[in-house]
């Protein structure tokens, strides 16, 4: 039974970008050695970590969206554990709801990069009136 | 009449109308909520990155629990810090 998985890890942030490139290929033999079906990746680049781990205050994501067997997932998370590189991961298995978004959330990024070139400024769209106090008169 | 003014007049108004809490997932028909989108997620943590009750925010109890889940899979991933000060100010 193939199931839809969304791992998310993060690398040291010492790596320069062709050591961390090189550490994402890694990670996308090993799914595919296994068998999955790499649906989707995305890389967040250099983020900031909202507390420390490992003494690092910041690392790179990445992340893979892929088709599997569930063994596939032990499989995956002992490489993780035994590489060095990897600070944090999470693996997640989607339902129907996550696919759903996932999906949506792919096209919008689709769109995003498109539609960068064209520069839509998005101007804010905040009323706010709260004026709710009405008075009666006796 | 007469005596709905003159009850008006001893109980004032209430200064503040309370609004009907809603849940706002139910409401806008969000069926998942990501765990990716540490801004969103904030919304329903307090200054020190501790989870809202349901109380406060109003959400229903079947999303509460997936906002819960997608709040601690955030922290996991150091997209939401586990305790902080002033998280909404900065």
């Amino acid at each position: 039974m193939a199931n839809q998985y969304e791992t998310v890890f993060i690398m040291t942030p010492v790596l320069s970008d062709d050591q961390m490139k090189e550490t994402v290929q890694k990670f996308e033999k090993v799914l595919t050695d296994k068998g999955a079906e790499i649906i989707h990746q995305e890389n967040w680049g250099l983020r900031k970590l909202e507390y420390p781990i490992q003494k690092k205050s910041s690392g790179f994501y990445h992340l893979f969206e892929f088709k599997a067997d569930s063994t596939v997932v032990a499989d995956l998370e002992l490489q993780y554990r035994r590489d060095e590189r990897i600070m944090r991961f999470l693996t997640v298995s989607m339902d129907k709801y996550a696919i759903a978004y996932a999906e949506k959330r792919r096209a919008n990024r689709n769109a995003k990069s498109a539609a960068k070139e064209e520069v839509v400024a998005e101007q804010p769209q905040e009323v706010n009136n709260e004026s709710n106090q009405t008075e009666q008169a006796q | 009449m007469a005596q709905q003014s003159d009850i008006k007049y001893i109980a004032p108004v209430a200064v503040d109308i309370k609004k009907k809490k809603y849940c706002r997932f139910k409401k806008s028909g969000i069926k998942y909520i990501d765990y990716k989108d540490g801004e969103f997620l904030k919304k329903f943590v307090n200054e020190q990155g501790k989870i809202l009750p349901r109380r406060l925010t109003g959400t229903s109890l079947k999303y509460q629990k997936k906002v819960a889940q997608a709040v601690k899979r955030a922290r996991h991933l150091a997209l939401l810090p586990f305790v902080t000060d002033n998280l909404k100010s900065n």
